[in-house]
């Protein structure tokens, strides 16, 4: 048999998938991954990578995906590339199980990712779903335009004009409710004129998803502007949100337009054996299920270069957010403009002059790849980095809300304590899990540099696990378990995902020195550790993968540990490859002002886990 | 990594460069395949249509929406004037009169009887886009733009603020490492190209802008310089709109930090002579780098110049610059090119390659932390 003719470029999905290769395009990188089926489970077995060819030269992301699977053919010795073609299904059958793959996968954030403008009549009502809508569907959405945003007309139809979304999600009103402002915003969108941002003769994607009433509405003003299409109202009544069906078409609309535009995706597409899915949208789907399976409550973070995605799942609840201007190199000054100097600096265990640490920022963001080489710098980026996550944080809680603007019921215990509508969802107490993913966190030298930066960012309470993605594939895996969940879960649970350990944290604070709680820690070896966390100590202990110890804790009177002051807790505690970890530093925690004393602070803090090399 | 290498800067005495000229919307091309183009002739022409101005007339005269139209004084279409009548009521009292003007010059573009609305248009704006370097046209994409040509001299920077802009080369300072001073800035520098050394200080920015310089080619300026010129902290490094007065270009980095040998080199060879320069910079994928095209008389080229081949990576003898502290800015050859990961003081394991400096010396530096000097 020939080699064209076990070539297929629409690989079906009928034939039993053993052998996997997937990719996510970045705007960096393109990194593949190869899945193989060892005995009865899936294991991730080989990566590669290499730079995406979105761009000038190349403009054709087929190259760097080629290019990445060239890597991993070098590495496995597996012929996966015929040419420009990737060969499926595997040759297993026919007796060479090193030619072919069963299928190929792929997801996508290059170019700038899928960038969406959305509207809605009230802000923080219709405008907040539609918002919530398109950042779960895993766009960044460049603005959000409403009745009452506070700008004037004239200001919103320029806005719209100068903005070149790829895509424009439009809400308002609930079903049955008044017209006359949906309609309104329909008209602006009309006088302006909206371009897309790829290619000049196309029509701008629009999915109307408003007040079921003003459809006709829409579509004869809109109807001739842009390709418009209609989909279920996101907020029917004020009570509920309806975000799936915006979702849905977000992504048809992304394949079937956005991609189309984008240099090499047709061919991109035809490679792939099932639909392409927007990067934050497969991490989501990944986070969303491992959420489900283990009935936790968790929070997610990407920080990747240029954005920040933070995930959370609280009582089945998914949201995401992305801050599209926090990240560790392209968007590195922004954290700097955004956190300001001091709030960076207090994180950083010596002294630096302003001019020093703003030269070094703005030279990592023109030089967005480049590495730490001395310890001095890997330290300036840690700090950087625990202010991107906390600045992320703050905004995915601000979003992350119950719906706003619904009728509370209140009875007489409401008096003292009345809640607004439109709380966060984000309870750290009630949180099980942090995932963190990205470079900094994922390739950090000592993986406690890892869970040290996502504590401080955080500020977790009680008691939470905390882990990181190993090789940054749950893009990968977050498309995978769209076609095979059992292969994405075996991957994710032997490769992906590095328990780190427990960060155990009690709120209260105190001076320094002073009792915050007893502590009895007894590990699986029956050894049993009896001691006194104190005001402004970390304390590390080692406990292995798969391992749980048990700890009870004493807590002082004006201290909790998520039992009410002064109730002792007692809880199994998991372990991972940096253990259980005792944050006696308080909350909220606080840093001291004066730089000498911060500096010895730091020093004290990242000495008694071993954080850094000795120098 | 076979396949990842760091692409770096162009510095190069011949090169041939093809910018694309597009209009942001469709309109008019105004050069032919073949034409010879100044760089500040209009290739392209198209007419931006006008602000959009919204008056919601069934609030401001008290009516329903559907009833809009009775009250128009102006039809959908047709020119109105600033202050113009376009609506007014009919009270049976004339003195209760309201009239309703027109806050611009334009047109009635719509009404709507749902929200009551009108909708006025200012007329288009006439866009040109310019040529932006001297060369010839090969490529004209209708009614979208055109794709010129020009063999140059070629020499990218690092970073930039700043448009298109063009003018004379002027060499101000004397040496790649020296600072330029604001003495050294002349009113005779008005409207020119001026290349300093090493780093340029806020009180010469301060008199660039003074003077009205075209551009400034420096090595490096301070972060916070950078501020107090833009009035803001740079967030994200997207740029090229900005209107500080000049067009400026760091060839090196932020810091103090020596011009690169060649680069002043060049640049000193073509003083005198008419620079196209961009300080448009975006660091995404995509890279945008700020340029100098330096376009080549018609006798002055040397054999056909070939687009710049891709490279295959890093090799031995390349000469490289070092982007990350702690040699962040010096200059060296590649001397060696070991294959297995090493531990740098971080703690990472990565690839490395050893770089030999002028003064003999040899440092291991990881590979992501060089920079190729292209077009050397």
């Amino acid at each position: 048999m020939t080699a064209a003719s076990e070539v297929s470029t629409h690989p079906s999905i009928t034939h039993p998938l053993n052998v996997l290769v997937a990719t996510d395009c970045g705007s960096t990188t393109t990194k593949a991954i190869l899945i193989e089926k060892v005995g009865e489970e899936y294991r991730q077995t080989f990566r590669g990578e290499a730079p995406t060819t979105v761009e000038a030269p190349f403009e054709d992301v087929t190259r760097g995906v080629l290019n990445a699977i060239a890597e991993i053919e070098e590495l496995s010795g597996r012929k996966i590339l015929d040419g420009d073609t990737i060969l499926t299904p595997n040759r297993a059958a026919q007796g060479d199980p090193k030619r072919g793959v069963d299928i190929y996968i792929s997801t996508s954030s290059a170019g700038g990712g899928l960038q969406m403008m959305v509207t809605g009549v009230v802000q923080n009502m219709t405008g907040e779903s539609a918002q919530r809508a398109a950042l779960g569907a895993g766009a960044i959405v460049i603005d959000v335009l409403a009745s009452n945003d506070g700008r004037l007309p004239h200001e919103k139809i320029e806005r719209i004009r100068t903005m070149r979304p790829d895509m424009i999600l439009m809400s308002g009103g609930t079903d049955g409710g008044a017209l006359t402002h949906v309609v309104e915003m329909a008209e602006y969108i009309a006088a302006a004129e909206p371009r897309p941002r790829f290619g000049a003769t196309y029509k701008l994607p629009l999915i109307y998803a408003g007040n079921k009433d003003a459809q006709g509405q829409v579509k004869s003003i809109l109807g001739e502007k842009a390709a418009l299409e209609v989909t279920e109202n996101i907020r029917p009544v004020l009570e509920r949100e309806n975000l799936a069906p915006a979702r849905h078409k977000i992504h048809d609309l992304f394949l079937e337009h956005v991609m189309q535009q984008a240099p090499g995706y047709k061919k991109l597409i035809e490679m792939a054996g099932a639909p392409i899915m927007p990067t934050p949208a497969a991490v989501g789907v990944i986070m969303e299920t491992i959420a489900k399976r283990e009935h936790l409550n968790l929070i997610g973070v990407d920080i990747g270069g240029a954005t920040t995605d933070v995930f959370s799942v609280f009582e089945g609840v998914f949201n995401r957010t992305v801050s599209a201007n926090l990240g560790m190199s392209y968007s590195v000054s922004n954290v700097l403009a955004e956190a300001g100097l001091a709030n960076i600096m207090r994180w950083v265990p010596f002294a630096l002059d302003e001019q020093t640490l703003r030269n070094r920022i703005k030279n990592k963001m023109i030089r967005p790849t480049t590495i730490p080489q001395t310890l001095d710098e890997l330290q300036i980026e840690q700090a950087i980095a625990r202010e991107a996550l906390r600045l992320a944080l703050i905004h995915h809680k601000s979003l992350a809300t119950g719906l706003k603007g619904v009728q509370q019921e209140r009875t007489i215990s409401d008096v003292f304590e009345q809640q607004t509508s439109g709380k966060t969802l984000i309870d750290m107490l009630k949180l099980d899990l942090i995932v963190g993913s990205g470079g900094i966190l994922s390739h950090a030298p000592r993986r406690n540099q890892s869970m040290l930066m996502m504590v401080d960012a955080y500020e977790p309470i009680g008691f939470t696990m905390l882990s990181v993605d190993s090789i940054f594939m749950m893009p990968h895996l977050g498309v995978l378990s769209t076609i095979d969940e059992k292969a994405a879960t075996d991957v994710f649970v032997r490769d992906c995902m590095v328990y780190l350990g427990t960060c155990v944290a009690p709120i209260g604070r105190g001076k320094d020195g002073e009792r915050l709680a007893d502590y009895e820690l007894t590990f699986p070896d029956g050894r049993v550790v009896r001691d006194r966390l104190k005001m402004g100590e970390l304390r590390l202990f080692p406990l292995g993968l798969d391992q749980k110890a048990t700890i009870t804790m004493h807590p002082g009177k004006h201290i909790d540990l998520g039992q009410g002051l002064g109730v002792p807790v007692t809880r199994d505690v998991q372990g991972g490859v940096v253990g259980v970890l005792l944050d006696g530093r308080g909350r909220p925690l606080q840093l001291p002002a004066d730089q000498q004393m911060r500096v010895s602070v730091l020093t004290r803090w990242f000495q008694a886990i071993d954080l850094y090399p000795k120098a | 990594m076979a396949h990842s290498y760091t692409p770096g800067l162009t510095v190069t005495e011949q090169a041939v460069v093809r910018r694309r000229r597009q209009l942001p919307l469709p309109g008019q091309v105004l050069v032919q395949v073949g034409d010879h183009v100044q760089a500040n002739q209009p290739v392209a022409r198209a007419a931006l249509p006008g602000k959009v101005y919204p008056i919601n007339l069934a609030n401001q005269l008290g009516v329903a929406p559907d009833e809009i139209k009775e009250y128009l004084v102006k039809k959908e279409g047709e020119a109105i004037q600033s202050d113009e009548i376009l609506a007014e009521s009919k009270p049976l009292i004339k003195w209760l009169k309201t009239e309703i003007r027109s806050p611009v010059t334009g047109t009635v573009e719509s009404l709507s009887t749902v929200t009551g609305q009108v909708l006025l248009r200012e007329p288009p704006r006439i866009l040109e886009v310019l040529g932006y370097v001297n060369g010839s046209v090969v490529e004209v994409q209708p009614k979208q733009g055109v794709t010129v040509e020009t063999t140059c001299t070629l020499i990218q920077g690092i970073f930039g603020i700043g448009g298109e802009t063009w003018g004379t080369v002027i060499l101000a300072a004397k040496s790649p490492v020296d600072v330029l001073r604001p003495d050294q800035v002349t009113a005779d520098m008005k409207g020119k190209i001026v290349v300093g050394g090493s780093f340029l200080p806020a009180e010469t920015l301060t008199k660039a802008k003074e003077l009205g310089l075209a551009g400034l080619v420096v090595g490096g300026i301070h972060d916070k310089d950078l501020r107090a010129l833009l009035g803001y902290d740079l967030g994200v490094a997207i740029t090229g709109t900005e209107q500080v007065g000049f067009t400026l270009i760091l060839t090196e980095g932020f810091g103090t930090i020596p011009m690169a040998q060649k680069t002043f080199e060049l640049l000193s060879a073509h003083t005198g002579e008419k620079a196209s320069i961009s300080g448009a910079t975006q660091i995404r994928a995509g890279v945008i780098r700020p340029e100098i095209i330096i376009p080549k008389q018609a006798g002055a080229v040397s054999g056909r110049g070939a687009a710049t081949p891709q490279r295959e990576g890093i090799r031995i003898g390349d000469p490289v610059r070092i982007i990350r502290d702690p040699l962040f800015g010096k200059i060296g050859q590649v001397s060696a090119l070991p294959s297995d990961l090493q531990k740098i003081p971080t703690e990472s394991e990565v690839r490395v390659l050893e770089v030999k400096f002028p003064d003999g010396q040899v440092a291991v530096i990881p590979r992501a932390n060089i920079e190729v000097i292209e077009g050397a």
